[in-house]
């Protein structure tokens, strides 16, 4: 995979940054890159993990977990293991110099009250409205687990969703409405897919820049109205 | 009256049958093993169990909802890859659920503690989980009603208790500790170390002994 264009062309339709759709790591490293410098961040479990990886030391992005962590490190190796130290996922970690630990009700405080400024999940749908489906299938067998998805979709100041673009079958999962049971109302500000990047935007849908497609092959997959740039 | 146990059966003899039990931890950091296993030996049954998940593996609250001994559990994750036990009650029908969104479960349990009798929050509206509650649109935007939860007895863990009932944890291990201390009628607390009043910095602790009953050494 080549390297992201870093210099996104304003005029016209969307850029093409990229001449072939993006894989997962390059996805998390452009969502790194878009993290303002000093930025508390939330990474949810799953796929938005792997943005840590690329995070620089320049930014200074202080990591919370929502188990009761700020300043939360790589994930831990050997002799690091520590039962009593994990993160959402239950996966054991580090703790960096300046870290704080705290009780689960201070945790979703942070996330409720605003503090948080980005928060990063996965999703099985994304409505053009901003409205996140990621929790829960619907299938009448499956056994529902939210966890703290609802809190932080609706309480981060800015909710990117990561995921690929299309289903299995060949279907767009941002769409004009969830048919999937949703997690949040309108919270989702940015989706990160392997084919383009999109801004949810008050007039509608906008297509930041596009990855191994143009901006006409892009809309012909969707059935969302897009704005280009 | 602050009580120190010998045993880790004392120290969770008054679960009775019927009774609302918080149990502290996230997965299994903070799980309070002995005390879990203690009731188990115990014999209690008809429980409501509040927990952020519902059991993991072969061990602790996963063993008791094996076991039968509960009736309805109250969390936010139930579902994990090791689950099974939870999994299979749930599909037999033989353990009800009451899912909550966490930091509404969190929440829902400080609300207790701190005598709230009730609080409106964003999280959750407009989906599943809030339907039949109460909304109101406050602050700029709709908030859905929720209610305390309190508890019969809260079984947490501790890294260290001093003769007073104090209490510090450990790392992410602390997690619904000093929430359900205060949510529950009477809080037993299993500790790796008991240390004599005063070797704890006051300006260090996280739970005020004024929220413990019943503290037993494990380990």
């Amino acid at each position: 995979m080549s390297e992201i264009s870093t210099s996104a062309v304003s005029s016209g339709a969307a850029p093409k940054t990229s001449d072939a759709p993006l894989g997962r790591d390059d996805l998390a490293r452009l969502v790194a890159r878009d993290i303002a410098p000093g930025s508390f961040v939330n990474l949810g479990i799953g796929q938005p993990t792997l943005v840590s990886n690329y995070l620089t030391e320049e930014q200074d992005i202080t990591l919370h977990t929502e188990n009761g962590m700020l300043g939360m490190g790589p994930v831990a190796v050997g002799e690091q293991i520590d039962p009593d130290l994990i993160n959402a996922g239950k996966i054991p970690v580090t703790e960096l110099p300046g870290a704080s630990y705290f009780h689960h009700a201070d945790s979703f405080a942070m996330m409720r009250g605003g503090h948080l400024d980005v928060c990063v999940l996965g999703a099985f749908q994304v409505s053009a409205k901003g409205d996140l489906a990621n929790w829960h299938t619907g299938a009448p067998d499956a056994i529902p687990a939210v966890g703290g998805a609802m809190d932080l979709a609706t309480g981060a100041k800015d909710v990117y969703v990561m995921m690929t673009l299309l289903t299995k079958d060949g279907k767009s999962k941002l769409v004009p409405e969830c048919t999937y049971p949703i997690t949040g109302v309108g919270c989702v500000t940015r989706v990160y897919t392997d084919k383009a990047v999109f801004l949810i935007a008050d007039d509608g849908v906008r297509v930041r820049e596009t990855f191994g497609v143009t901006f006409d092959e892009l809309a012909g997959l969707m059935d969302v109205p897009l704005l280009a740039g | 009256m602050l009580e120190f146990k010998d045993t880790v059966a004392e120290a969770v003899a008054g679960v009775q049958d019927g009774s609302t039990v918080m149990i502290g931890g996230f997965g299994n950091a903070g799980q309070p093993f002995e005390l879990i296993d203690a009731l188990l030996e115990g014999g209690a049954r008809d429980l409501t169990v509040v927990n952020n998940n519902a059991g993991q593996a072969d061990e602790g609250l996963a063993l008791l909802i094996k076991e039968g001994r509960v009736r309805k559990m109250i969390c936010s994750f139930p579902r994990q890859s090791d689950s099974w036990h939870f999994d299979a009650k749930y599909r037999a029908g033989e353990i009800e659920l009451e899912l909550v969104p966490q930091g509404n479960l969190a929440e829902r349990i400080r609300a207790a503690g701190a005598g709230i009798g009730g609080f409106f929050t964003p999280t959750g509206y407009g989906t599943m989980l809030a339907e039949g509650k109460e909304t109101r649109f406050l602050d700029g935007k709709w908030q859905v009603f929720e209610t305390p939860i309190h508890a019969d007895v809260a079984l947490i863990k501790a890294l260290r208790a001093d003769g007073k009932g104090n209490l510090v944890y450990r790392k992410t291990a602390r997690n619904f500790g000093p929430i359900m201390a205060a949510a529950a009628k009477q809080t037993v607390a299993q500790v790796s170390e008991i240390v004599p009043i005063g070797a704890l910095d006051p300006e260090n602790v996280v739970t005020p002994g004024i929220y413990v009953n019943t503290i037993v050494k494990v380990g």
